[in-house]
This record gives structure tokens, C-alpha cells and sequence, in this order.
């Protein structure tokens, strides 16, 4: 609205008049309510000031009034909920083919790298109109990444993955706040979403240089030595990890989990913590040998191994891979 | 004792302040009433350390760039501001000073029921405070008063040990102020004094007693594991030894959630007293008002994640959470609407202590209100960790529970100093409060939600204009401070004396001299008649006109 | 104050009788209560504890079954029965002290604070076990190859057997840290009894003394399967 007096903030994603909605529903409500209080206290106030003579009536209570005052702000207090909860649920599922960007926190600023390999400092390149989720970890206290502008937050913790998503739906420039009090430069860990138009961003894009992240992850697997046990066949000492994301696995005591980010990159750090079905646990730990970026790589290694017409890991002599089809992103 | 022949000044009874003299007959005392007076030195010098650190913030966010002091100061100062504020002022604030003052006489009885025990929560506090002060001067905390781990216990230098002992301290005072305080309406109360015949103020603290004594040690133990933490560096919070962050933010929550709780009720049972006696009847649904302090007690044990929405809970957790958090907002509600029905057909008077109430009424309102957009998951995305969440909780503190605390100073100080204050200085400063609050506190609502963050000490330039609105209030809010402290000061020495009940209001308390003896009743009074009965008392003082300043 | 309180009531009555109250039955109720109140906040003091242990003991069940198995049992359960028995020896006190038999209590009394001290003393040799085993959390714990109970091929993880220990330490050491408190309780119950304070009709500080013992033994009985009995075989 007004540059130095915003009453509004920016609205640049499909949550953001979802959100916009609600709030503004509750502000009529909470208005309304508000409203109601006042005129009644201040006309009370008003109409039985003390006068000579007139005493005040003894009025115990009434029940259908308790009910009714109780009921009903109940029910409305159940729809907020409700529609709150619908929000919410939306904004915490990432749609199925975002295109991925991770996301590594550190006092004081915010490491990002796209899936594509393009990587950034507290500044997010983003397409108007994609889904993009945001895997992201800390290196160190807990942060959160925060743009008002498309009324998205996400605590992001030491030791897992925490994960949003957003569609940019606006090209401009928004803000990126770190919204969970990390210390001394709490405050400067500010950085920018910079929204383009898809031409633009596929320009921007192509100058990048590094490889997609994927390709960076299957280098690194083939370096730590991942490869001679996790074969692309059955004589593994290790599972294959061929298709293994997103899909149920059956763990060594019986417990059914998904194997998610945050299972593949427990697995690499805690091997220990949960063993396959089948298999002995002989996988030595890598926490302290991996950093963030490259477990974030290794990660979208082992997601990329999940999308069809993906060849399965080579062996340690091979070649480093070439990018895998760009038809795996979304349109 | 002095025994005045006729002279213009009346005879200076005894009573329990001039009983004894000497600063060991205040230090050594068991009188609940000394105790409180104790404490109400103690925790005003508190809120004047805390009120500080807000000048200072305020001061500092003036600007967008970081210029008045440095980043790892600033960061001490709103930590400090909230510790100091919450453990130190709020939390002790009326269950110290007006239970501990009250809550005997409400019943009719002579102390609480363990008055050794009580001085000894003052002493534990008086601990407490000194550790705090001496962490505060000698490098203080930058931990934000939440002290999240693992920046609490492996990023900071700061003194968190001594600063959570200090807190841990000062617990187990506000432990042992409800566990005598439940012992004490349960046991102490006079023949007659049902506990349908309890005043609110009554069933309020009781409420707050029971959060303090169930919630408090869970904070302590969770202090004691982040000490320990610290130094054997443990890892039971950190995740590179496979700890869990998170499990210290649900064990800090559980406490720090009620936590609010018994900051407001008891604020909320001045406001029934003060709406009672000012409207002259009874408060509508008396049982509906008490039951709903009792539910907001135990719900409130039962919504602490939802500070935690974002913090990386599950979708299905934080929905229960969502919404346990709305049921809790019912009985707050049911609240607002009984004392407002309690107005029509009364007959009211604006003295000062009325205009607190009115105050507590409208921006207790707005405050809750805005708790629904909090518990609201869809919004709270948005708006948590930013100014919104701060104006929220101000609205319920200073907005709630501050404006009920000098509403029952104002209300009780008769009693409590046997003098009068000056009734139109006190109508300003409730006037000059509720403007500076608003001014202070309502353009961080719009703050918040047009994104800034919380615990910034540097902002983006277009968030300028509200932040020097907030500063401006924040000045005029001082002002309104300070006046009652200047007054009731000044009234001490040259208030008109006060008679025994200047308010004709209903209550045991009232039946006591002003100010009573060191053991309340010459007599242990027998209850026959129920709360607020206005009328009885009304018809009984036709012809008196209440005498105010 | 004394001189004050005939003159209002004119009556006598056992000097333990505190001015506030009206009636010593009033004064026995409400320390009672008070009693109780109290413990119900050292059940969520250690609550608090319980729930981190209990919540870590599910996330990492062999690594802690693993380093239960390294803490002496035997000992443990030693300690069980000491502080069973100085539980018995309390309630005998306060029947001897229904009962007019001072003699009694004060044996009791001793043999309570004797258990006590047992308890302590067999937690002093669990603690140096530990010590030597470089089981104490910290610079140099040390948990290399020890495998999990019905998993001989997998070793446990040692960060998270430091978290068991840490909570071990520190659930074990806040309960000590209460024993050593309940030993100076019953070190001045001890004296008043012996100063004949206590009768048939008054023994107050007795039964709540008893009140605070037996929680803390009840802590311990909670303490000891959840840390010492993870996944044990005979």
C-alpha cells in the first residue's frame, strides 16, 4: 500500500489470499465481537451510572444465556478452526513434482542450492507459477525461513530436514526473514525471493555452471564408497536404492517406514537407527565425514534414482553421470 | 503505641503496620500482610528494571538501522526484558502482593495457612532476584527469555546457568505461594464460608495455584537438564549426539504455556471484585465465572504446542493442538460476557479502579481475540514468531493483567495503607494507560502481520512508520506508570485516612479496619450471607455516600 | 505473641498448636495436605525427567537396552530392597509414636536413616562402577563395541547410550540428591523425637516426614525397572 507505511503486506503466492481470507474473516469476527463489547460496556456504563435512588437489580444469572454465549462462540471458534486447519494442511503438503531447492541455514545467512545445481546466498531464484519445495537443514541452531510475502514459515532445525513449498504467483522482489531468534545477527539473516517470469528464470538458470545436485550426489557416492555396498543388484551388502524413495520399507523389527528425506539422511548418518528387513548392519556412520551440502546432494542422488528411465548406480570406475532429462521436472 | 488525647488527628490505632518497628520485624515476619508489602517493593523494582529494557528497545527501533546499541546487546536487552518481566514481575505480581494480602481476610482467617512458608517464597524470590541482578550486571543473556536449545546449550556464552538458576529459584517461591494458598482455601476457610460463598477473587487464585504448583517444576527440571546440558555438554537436546531441540521446546511449553495463565486469572479475579462493588450487585453467572477459572487451568495444560506450529511438529499433532487451543478460548470468553452482563441494571461508578476494569474489559477483548487468529493454523503460519504474536501477549499482559493488578491496587489500597489515594490523579493515569497502551501495542498487530519478525533489532525501512507510533506510545504508557507510583507514594505520607470500607463494598476483607491488625479478626467471623450481596449492604448504607478522594 | 494467645483464649492446649489455626486437628489437616501438594509437584518435577527418558527409550530402544545391561542389576535391586525395608521401618515409627512407644520410633528412626545411608553408600559403588567404566557422560565416555541385547552382530550407538547415561545420571542423582534431603528430615525428627516431642495425639511432622520418605522410595521403584531392566533375560 503506502512504501513507508505498509498496512499490507506484499501478496505474491496462491497461499497468500488463502491466508489473506481467513485473516480477514477473523478480523470481522474479532471486529464484530469487539464492537459488540464496547457498545455494551459503554452504553451499560452509560444508561446505569449511579443516580439517587436507584438500585441496582440482583440478577443471578440465566442459564440459556451462559449456554447460548458458550455455544456459539464455540461453533464459530470450531469453523476458524476449521478453515485454519484446511490452510494449513494444504500449506504443509508439497504438491507431487515440485521442483526441489535445499536449503542449508548457518549463522548467519541462508545457503541454497536448486536441484539443477545452481546455487545461491540468502537470495532464492524462483518461476512464477511452479510449485517449489524447500528441503531444508541447519548447520547449527534452529532458524526459519520466513517470506512474508507469500505467507509461508518454516522452522528449520539442526539434524533434520524440515520442508515447505510455495507458488510464486507475482514477479518481484520479497523478503526472506529468519523469523527463530539464532542470535547475535538474528536480525541481519535477511536475504530475498526474487520471483521471475519463466523466460527470464530459464535464463538466469543457464548460467549456472556446477550440474545438477543429483549429479553432484552421485559423484559423492561413488567417492565415500557407497556403491560397493548399495549395487544396483541384489549381491549388495546394502539395499539397493533403486526406486527406494517415497516407498515403504520394511525395517529388521518389524516397523513399516517411509523412506522420506529425512530417512535417507538419518540413514547415512545413524545407519545403526533403523536396519532393513533382510540385511545385516554393518553400514558404518558418516555424521562428521558429510557435510549439509553434501548429504543434500547424496540426498537428491538417491531421489533421483526413483524417477523412471533413471539408470541405477554404476560402479566405482564409471564415469562421472551426465544431468538426468530435464523431463523430470515438472512441465 | 501511642494513645493521642483529643487532638484533630485520630487516635493511631495498631495495626499491622505500626505494630512493631525495626527492619528485622519485617524481615523475620509471618504476617501475610507484611509479606505482601514485602513482595510489592520487590517486584515494583522489577517491573521499573524491566520497563527499562523496553525503554531501551522501543528507543533503538526508532530507527531501521542497528545504531543505538550493538546486536549482541540488543539481544540481551528484550531476553532480559522478558525474564525480568514475567518470572520476576508478573508472575509473582498479584498472587504475591493482593493474595498473599487477601486471601486470608477473604475467608476469614487470620494467615495463611503456612506463614513461615510464605516468608520464605519471599526469601527464595529475594534469591532469586539477586542471582538475576548479578547475571544481568555481569554479562547477562542473549538467549531470548524461551532460551531454545541448541543455541541455549552449545551456541551462546552468555550466562544461562546462572540465569536459569535464578529462574529455578524463583519457581519453587511461586511453587510454595500456590501450594499455600490451596491449603489454605481448602482448610482455613471460616464456619460458613461455603465454597459457593468464595469471592472470585478466590476460585481465581485457587485456579492459578494449581497451575503453579503442577507446571512450575516441569520448567525447573527442564532449567536443571538445559544446566547440565551446558556444562557435561550431555546431548539430551543436541542433535549431533541425537538429541531432540524439539523435546526441549515441549517440555519448556507445558510450563511456559499455563505460565499465562497464571498471569491473567488472578487478574481476572480483581476484575470480578472491582465490577461487583462498582456496579453494586452481584456478578452475573457467579458459578459460570468460577467454573470457567477452573476449566482455563486444566485446558490450559493441554495447548502448549501451539507455540510450536512451525517449530517442525507434525501436521497431525499440530492440529489437536489447534484445536484444544479454541476450547480453552470459550470459558475466557464466557468470562468477558458475564462481567459485561453484569453492568446492565447496575449502578455504577467510575472511580479509578473502575476505569481499570473497563480498561481490562476492552483490551482483554482485543487481546483474546487475537489469541483466535494465533490458534488459527492457517494464520499462524504467517504471523507467529513476528510482532503480531508480540502485540497478542502485550494485550493480555499489560493490557489484562497489569491494568487488573493496579485496578486492585487502586481498589485495595485503602485497606492495604489505610489511606486514600487522590481519586482524579488516579481517573488520569487509568485514562493516560489505556490511550498509551494502545498507542503503544496496536500498530504491532499491522507490524506483524505485514511481516516483521520478532527480536529484530534491524528492520527494512518501510517498517519505520509503525515502529516510531509504538516508541511514541510506549512514552506516553511510562507516563502512566509512573503517576501511581508518585501518588500512592505521596498518599501515604498525605492521603486522607481511609475508613474501613470507603467502598461499602461486600467481602470479609471489608470488615477489618483499615489498615487491620497484625491478625485480621478480633473475632472469627461466621458467614451466613453469599458473595456480593450488594443489596443486603445497599439497603443497610441508604442514606451513606461512598466516600472517595 | 504467647502472652497474647491465652489472653484471647484463655485455654490450653499442646504448645504445637501454631496461633493461626483454630484447632489442632485443622493444623494436622492442612500440613497433611501441604504434604501432598508437595509431592504432587515433585511427581512433575520428575515427571518431566520420566518423559524425556521415556520418549529417547523408544526412539533408540537397543542402544539404551544395550547400556541398561551395563548398570549392576544386582545392586539396583539391592538398593530396592533397602529403601522397601526403610519405608516398613518408617511406618513402624509413626505406630510406636501412636502408640506411646518412644523407645521404638527412635530405633526406627535410626534404622531408617541407617537404610538411608545404605542406599547411598551402594549408589556410591554403582557410581564408581560407571566412573571406571568410562560410562560417565562427557570427555571420556567411551561405549565402543558393545552390542545390543538379542542383536550379537549390532553394536549400539554411542551418542545415544551417552543420552541413557546422561538421563541415568541425572534421574538417579536428583532422587539421591532427594534421599541425602530426606536424611536430614529424619536426622531432626530423630532429634525431636528423641526431645519427647512427639505423642499419640501429636506426631505431625512424623507422618509428613513419612509422606516425603515414601515418595521418594516410590521414585525409586519407578526408576529402577525403567533403567536398570531394559530387555533383560535371565
Amino acid at each position: 500500500m503506502f512504501d513507508n507505511f505498509p498496512l499490507w503486506p506484499d501478496k505474491a503466492s496462491t497461499a497468500a489470499g488463502n491466508v489473506d481470507a481467513l485473516f480477514i474473516f477473523l478480523v470481522i469476527v474479532s471486529g464484530m465481537m469487539t464492537l459488540l463489547i464496547f457498545t455494551a460496556v459503554v452504553y451499560f456504563a452509560a444508561r446505569y451510572r449511579r443516580q439517587q435512588g436507584v438500585q441496582a437489580e440482583q440478577i443471578e444469572g440465566s442459564i440459556p444465556l451462559e449456554l447460548t454465549w458458550s455455544i456459539i462462540p464455540l461453533g464459530v471458534f470450531m469453523a476458524i478452526f476449521f478453515w485454519g486447519a484446511v490452510v494449513y494442511f494444504k500449506g504443509r503438503t508439497p504438491p507431487r513434482d515440485s521442483t526441489e531447492v535445499y536449503v542449508v541455514a548457518k549463522q548467519w545467512m541462508w545457503k541454497l542450492e536448486h536441484a539443477e545445481g545452481q546455487r545461491e546466498i540468502n537470495e532464492l531464484h524462483v518461476p512464477v507459477g511452479r510449485d517449489v519445495k524447500l528441503i531444508m537443514t541447519s548447520q547449527d541452531v534452529i532458524h526459519s525461513f520466513y517470506v512474508p510475502a507469500f505467507r509461508m514459515k518454516q522452522d528449520v532445525l539442526p539434524g533434520r530436514y524440515t520442508v515447505a513449498w510455495f507458488r510464486a504467483t507475482k514477479p518481484g522482489t520479497y523478503h526472506l526473514f529468519c523469523a527463530e531468534y539464532c542470535g547475535t545477527q538474528h536480525s541481519g539473516m535477511i536475504g530475498s525471493i526474487v520471483v521471475q517470469e519463466p523466460a527470464q528464470y530459464e535464463a538466469w538458470m543457464s548460467g549456472g555452471t556446477t550440474g545438477p545436485l543429483s549429479a553432484t550426489g552421485e559423484k559423492i557416492f561413488a567417492e565415500l564408497g557407497c556403491v560397493t555396498c548399495h549395487r544396483s543388484d541384489t549381491q549388495g551388502r546394502g539395499p539397493n536404492l533403486q526406486g527406494v524413495f517415497g516407498m515403504p520399507v520394511q525395517l529388521e523389527d518389524g516397523r513399516m517406514v517411509t523412506a522420506d528425506e529425512n530417512y535417507l539422511r538419518e540413514s547415512i548418518l545413524d545407519p545403526g537407527a533403523k536396519i532393513v528387513k533382510g540385511f545385516k548392519p554393518v553400514m558404518p556412520t558418516f555424521q562428521g565425514i558429510v557435510s549439509e551440502e553434501q548429504l543434500n546432494a547424496l540426498v537428491a542422488y538417491v531421489k533421483s534414482l526413483s524417477k523412471p528411465g533413471t539408470p541405477g548406480p554404476k560402479t566405482a570406475e564409471a564415469a562421472p553421470s551426465k544431468a538426468p532429462a530435464k523431463g523430470s521436472q515438472v512441465e | 503505641m501511642s494513645m493521642a488525647t483529643a487532638t484533630a488527628q485520630p487516635v493511631e490505632r495498631v495495626n499491622y503496620l505500626n505494630k512493631e518497628y525495626g527492619v528485622w520485624s519485617w524481615l523475620l515476619t509471618t504476617d501475610h500482610k507484611r509479606i505482601a508489602l514485602l513482595y510489592l517493593l520487590s517486584i515494583t523494582f522489577f517491573f521499573f528494571i524491566g520497563g527499562f529494557f523496553a525503554l531501551m528497545i522501543r528507543l533503538e527501533l526508532l530507527t531501521p538501522a542497528g545504531d543505538l546499541v550493538q546486536a549482541d546487546t540488543y539481544n540481551k536487552l528484550f531476553t532480559m526484558h522478558g525474564m525480568v518481566m514475567i518470572f520476576f514481575f508478573l508472575i509473582p505480581s498479584i498472587p504475591a502482593v493482593l493474595g498473599n494480602f487477601l486471601v486470608p481476610m477473604m475467608i476469614g482467617a487470620k494467615d495463611l495457612a503456612f506463614p513461615r512458608v510464605n516468608l520464605l517464597s519471599w526469601y527464595l524470590y529475594i534469591i532469586g532476584a539477586i542471582m538475576m541482578l548479578h547475571c544481568m550486571l555481569t554479562g547477562g543473556v542473549d538467549t531470548g527469555w524461551t532460551f531454545y536449545t541448541p543455541f541455549s546449550t552449545a551456541f551462546t556464552n552468555t550466562k544461562i546457568v546462572e540465569a536459569g538458576l535464578a529462574i529455578f529459584i524463583a519457581g519453587f517461591s511461586s511453587i510454595l505461594t500456590g501450594l499455600n494458598f490451596i491449603v489454605t482455601i481448602h482448610r482455613m476457610r471460616a464456619p460458613g464460608m461455603t465454597w459457593s460463598r468464595l469471592p472470585l477473587f478466590i476460585w481465581a487464585h485457587y485456579a492459578t495455584s494449581i497451575i503453579q504448583i503442577l507446571g512450575t517444576p516441569v520448567v525447573a527440571i527442564t532449567i536443571v537438564l538445559v544446566a547440565v546440558e551446558r556444562t557435561l555438554h550431555l546431548g539430551i537436546f543436541d542433535p549431533k549426539l541425537g538429541g531432540d531441540p524439539l523435546l526441549f521446546q515441549h517440555l519448556f511449553w507445558f510450563y511456559s504455556h499455563p505460565a499465562v495463565y497464571i498471569m491473567i486469572l488472578p487478574s481476572m479475579g480483581i476484575v470480578s471484585e472491582i465490577i461487583a462493588c462498582f456496579a453494586r450487585k452481584r456478578i452475573f453467572g457467579y458459578s459460570f465465572v468460577a467454573i470457567s477459572s477452573i476449566s482455563i487451568a486444566v485446558f490450559g495444560f493441554l495447548v502448549w504446542a501451539h507455540h510450536m506450529f512451525v517449530a517442525g511438529i507434525s501436521v497431525y499433532a499440530a492440529l489437536v493442538f489447534s484445536l484444544l487451543s479454541y476450547s480453552v478460548a470459550v470459558p475466557s470468553a464466557v468470562k468477558v460476557f458475564n462481567w459485561t452482563a453484569t453492568l446492565y441494571k447496575g449502578s455504577i461508578r467510575y472511580d479509578a479502579p473502575m476505569l481499570y476494569a473497563f480498561g481490562f474489559l476492552g483490551l482483554f477483548t482485543i487481546g483474546g481475540l487475537t489469541g483466535l487468529f494465533l490458534a488459527c493454523l492457517g494464520i499462524d503460519v504467517h504471523v507467529t514468531d513476528t510482532y503480531f504474536v508480540v502485540a497478542h501477549f502485550h494485550y493480555i499482559m499489560v493490557g489484562g493483567a497489569l491494568m487488573g493488578y493496579l485496578g486492585g491496587m487502586h481498589f485495595w489500597w485503602p485497606k492495604i495503607s489505610g489511606k486514600l489515594y487522590p481519586e482524579g490523579w488516579a481517573r488520569l493515569a487509568a485514562l493516560i494507560v489505556f490511550i498509551g497502551f494502545n498507542l503503544t501495542f496496536f500498530p504491532q498487530f499491522i507490524l506483524g502481520y505485514v511481516g516483521m519478525p520478532r527480536r529484530y533489532y534491524q528492520y527494512p525501512q518501510e517498517f519505520q512508520v509503525l515502529n516510531v507510533l509504538s516508541t511514541a506510545g510506549a512514552t506516553v504508557l511510562g507516563v502512566g506508570y509512573l503517576l501511581p507510583m508518585i501518588y500512592f507514594l505521596w498518599s501515604m505520607r498525605y492521603g486522607k485516612p481511609a475508613p474501613d470500607n470507603p467502598w461499602n463494598a461486600a467481602g470479609l476483607e471489608w470488615k477489618t479496619p483499615s489498615p487491620p491488625t497484625t491478625y485480621n479478626f478480633e473475632e472469627e467471623p461466621v458467614v451466613t450471607w453469599e458473595a456480593y450481596n450488594y443489596d443486603e449492604i445497599d439497603a443497610a448504607h441508604k442514606e451513606e455516600v461512598p466516600v472517595a478522594g | 505473641m504467647a502472652a497474647v494467645h491465652s489472653e484471647a483464649h484463655g485455654e490450653t492446649h499442646n504448645p504445637a498448636l501454631l496461633h493461626h489455626f483454630a484447632t489442632e486437628e485443622q493444623q494436622r489437616d492442612a500440613s497433611s495436605f501441604g504434604m501432598w501438594i508437595f509431592l504432587a509437584t515433585e511427581v512433575m518435577f520428575f515427571g518431566g525427567l520420566f518423559c524425556a527418558y521415556l520418549i529417547y527409550r523408544r526412539w533408540y530402544f537397543g542402544d539404551f537396552a544395550a547400556a541398561s545391561k551395563s548398570i549392576d542389576a544386582f545392586l539396583g535391586g539391592t538398593n530396592t530392597a533397602v529403601l522397601i525395608c526403610s519405608s516398613l521401618t518408617v511406618v513402624l515409627a509413626i505406630w510406636a509414636a501412636q502408640t506411646a512407644r518412644r523407645a521404638l520410633m527412635i530405633i526406627m528412626l535410626l534404622l531408617t536413616m541407617l537404610f538411608g545411608l545404605a542406599f547411598l553408600g551402594i549408589k556410591a559403588v554403582e557410581y564408581k562402577q560407571k566412573f571406571d567404566e568410562h560410562h560417565v557422560p562427557g570427555a571420556s565416555f567411551s561405549f565402543e563395541h558393545e552390542s545390543i541385547p538379542g542383536h550379537p552382530d549390532q553394536y549400539a550407538n554411542p551418542r545415544h547410550a551417552q543420552i541413557f547415561f546422561a538421563l541415568y545420571f541425572v534421574m538417579t542423582g536428583l532422587h539421591a540428591l532427594h534421599m541425602i534431603v530426606g536424611l536430614g528430615i529424619f536426622a531432626w525428627l530423630l532429634w525431636m523425637a528423641w526431645k519427647g516431642r512427639f505423642t499419640p495425639e501429636y506426631h505431625t511432622p512424623l507422618e509428613i516426614g513419612g509422606l516425603y520418605w515414601h515418595f521418594v522410595d516410590i521414585v525409586w521403584i519407578y526408576l529402577f525397572p525403567l533403567l536398570y531392566l531394559i530387555d533383560r533375560h535371565p
